[in-house]
């Protein structure tokens, strides 16, 4: 333990039960000083109802939650040292920019030229320098979420929350903002939690992520781990596309029946006639769909014996036309078995 | 003509012979604007015609006056009604109306707020319904018929006086009773009865109005208020009444002209000190002087256009 920084958020044995439902299930988990923590996982597996614990807009049935070592735990929200960006962005429709980013600090009675300074300061990280004046109705959606930004950092929190903040911008400036948000992190040194159910968001931003289904943590770990080392079949499956192969198809490729995973990418296409390379796990197949997505390709082939497993190759040298015509066409399919990943015993 | 066409259609000759609905129906729908004028037209039609054509008459009436031998209206343009208006009796009538319908408003607001809160945030919708009803029923007996059993529960014998003397208030009744402008020999002739009856019966146009805004409110702007530090107390005064407070001014302008115009509460609880429906009633009927009737009517509209110029600079609609 003597290496690892302070602890920023514990999670002690933490529920909330909605009548019969059980939004969080006894989670427990440790977040550090400074990192970038991200919730993952589908609508209704219980991670934005741990944001709003964490924010204190809805008490836990048991369990506790720590804050910095305080526990935070019945406290309502306007105590606790932890600011919030919201899906909808929230701004007070009624107040102008600078206003809703000042809104902390006249709260706190800060005086007003003091307030003015902060506020400039804020539209300056978050790029939108002079536009104190506009109103949030002015605003495109990128620029309220940058607002909203500034509104919650303003307090310097010592934790800020950000509950699928990008959810509702368009696929290029979700990417921008991704980056743009990390950049700010790392400037500003304040631990981010941030909930999403976008996989591949999750993994460009986080240290850690913890990959929520049900109202449990399935597992807990840095983007690289859940990719390379998905300790379950649901995670498995939830963070990026994985062929899942079980029964006698897997024994025939691996000599044993249980089941194991191997990613898309990992998978190479070879002619049927071709011998696989020493070692290499090899199957042969039908194409039975062919998708091109302009930079890459991904293949669908129906597996002699049944089942069906997903391949993508970049596009590096094959035309569209060279890449569609494999439709319907027999092939060998091989790749190495470092690939192989064994589901189900770790965590 | 077409082999895959569907049986019910074995008839028809070609794409001409549509059923007529569905040609109405395309036809209409390529014609926008047709449609907006027949949607329009009637309530255009009955607002210009019967509304404001009423307003102008009366208008114009205001401007005519009345031969003081014949009692015969004259129909020359004058301002001579507008002088007759402003004596000091008839400013009188306008200042108590007035005063009544800013004291009614303002009670209404106060007693609406908590309950349009309710209903907005909290009830859930069995309740809501249940709560909308309650609001609502009311309205649906007549109106006259409220105001008057409300002479009887104000009466000296009446219910209301016996809870109090049950209380052993009956003191602080009498005293309130004393005092001047707002007392009388009873509540229920007195201004006090009155303003009692006037907040009762305009209560549902605020509370419906002020829960309406307040369901605007998304949750997430008071959880953001919370979240960046504020109490409650300062949530509601930074957050939550500003949005509402164009509910607040639209429940307003329905209390505030309503009040100002009615004459069946004054009549039933007032004393000979007149509101300004009360005068127009008796310059309209056994005066008949219509233009000075007139010119009455004009007062109350021209306060409620000085109100929303007012609330407008005051920034009620900003949040719009």
């Amino acid at each position: 333990m003597g290496g690892s920084p302070p602890l920023a958020v514990r999670f002690d044995h933490v529920s909330r039960h909605f009548g019969d439902v059980k939004a969080v299930d006894d989670l427990s988990l440790d977040i550090f000083d400074g990192e970038f923590f991200t919730f993952l996982g589908p609508s209704g597996s219980g991670k934005t109802t741990c944001l709003r614990l964490l924010a204190g807009f809805d008490q836990p049935t048991s369990g506790r939650i720590l804050l910095h070592g305080r526990d935070v735990t019945g406290q309502p929200p306007f105590e606790r040292e932890v600011n919030t960006v919201f899906q909808d962005y929230a701004l007070f429709p009624h107040m102008s920019v600078g206003d809703n980013i000042a809104y902390g600090l006249m709260i706190r009675k800060v005086e007003k030229g003091e307030r003015r300074k902060r506020v400039a300061e804020m539209l300056d990280l978050v790029r939108m320098p002079g536009l104190e004046q506009r109103t949030p109705a002015q605003l495109s959606g990128g620029q309220r979420q940058r607002v909203a930004l500034a509104r919650a950092l303003i307090l310097r929190p010592r934790v800020l929350l950000l509950d699928e903040p990008l959810g509702a911008l368009d696929l290029k400036l979700r990417q921008q903002m991704q980056v743009e948000l990390k950049a700010i992190q790392e400037k500003v040194g304040i631990t981010f939690l941030y909930v999403t159910h976008d996989q591949e968001e999750a993994l460009t931003m986080s240290d850690r992520i913890a990959v929520f289904n049900n109202g449990r943590v399935e597992q807990i770990g840095s983007p690289p781990e859940l990719y390379e080392s998905p300790g379950s079949r649901f995670v498995a499956d939830f963070v990026g596309v994985s062929n899942l192969i079980s029964g006698p198809i897997a024994e025939r490729i691996r000599g044993s029946a249980e089941v194991f995973s191997v990613r898309p990418e990992k998978i190479q296409i070879r002619e049927t006639d071709s011998i696989a390379p020493d070692g290499y796990c090899s199957i042969e197949g039908r194409v039975k769909e062919v998708i091109y997505l302009g930079m890459h390709t991904r293949y669908v082939v129906e597996l002699d014996g049944g089942g069906d497993l997903t391949v993508v190759e970049q596009n590096r040298e094959a035309t569209s036309m060279e890449v569609l015509a494999a439709r319907g066409r027999k092939v060998r399919l091989v790749w190495h078995p470092t690939h192989n990943r064994r589901l189900g015993t770790a965590e | 003509m077409s082999p895959t066409r569907p049986a019910r259609d074995r008839d028809s000759q070609g794409p001409e012979e549509r059923p007529v609905l569905l040609r109405i129906a395309s036809f209409l729908y390529l014609r926008p604007s047709l449609v907006l004028a027949l949607l329009l037209g009637p309530p255009l039609v009955w607002m210009i015609v019967v509304y404001l054509g009423s307003l102008v008459f009366l208008l114009i009436q205001s401007f005519f006056s009345l031969d003081p031998f014949t009692g015969q209206v004259i129909r020359v343009l004058t301002l001579a009604t507008y002088k007759d208006l402003w004596t000091p009796a008839n400013l009188d009538i306008f200042f108590r109306t007035a005063t009544m319908a800013a004291v009614v408003t303002v009670t209404t607001a106060v007693l609406a707020f908590p309950l349009a809160y309710f209903m907005a945030r909290y009830a859930s919708t069995r309740l809501k319904t249940v709560l909308y009803l309650a609001v609502l029923l009311p309205l649906w007996s007549s109106y006259l018929v409220r105001v008057y059993a409300w002479r009887l529960i104000l009466a000296k014998e009446g219910i209301l006086n016996w809870f109090i003397q049950q209380l052993d208030l009956t003191r602080v009744l009498d005293l309130l009773l004393r005092a001047p402008v707002i007392g009388g020999p009873s509540l229920s002739v007195s201004f006090l009865g009155m303003f009692i009856v006037f907040v009762y019966v305009w209560l549902p146009y605020m509370i419906l109005p002020v829960q309406a805004a307040l369901e605007r409110v998304p949750r997430s702007l008071l959880e953001a208020s919370g979240d960046l530090g504020a109490r409650p107390g300062q949530t509601l005064r930074h957050v939550t009444l500003p949005l509402a407070f164009p509910g607040v001014i639209a429940g307003s302008i329905f209390t505030f002209s309503l009040t100002l115009g009615d004459f069946v509460v004054p009549y039933s609880l007032g004393n000979s000190s007149f509101f300004i429906g009360q005068a127009v009633l008796s310059l309209t009927g056994t005066a008949f002087n219509i233009p000075l009737a007139a010119a009455f009517t004009v007062v109350p509209m021209g306060i409620m256009a000085f109100y929303l110029v007012g609330a407008r600079t005051l920034g009620a609609f900003d949040a719009l």
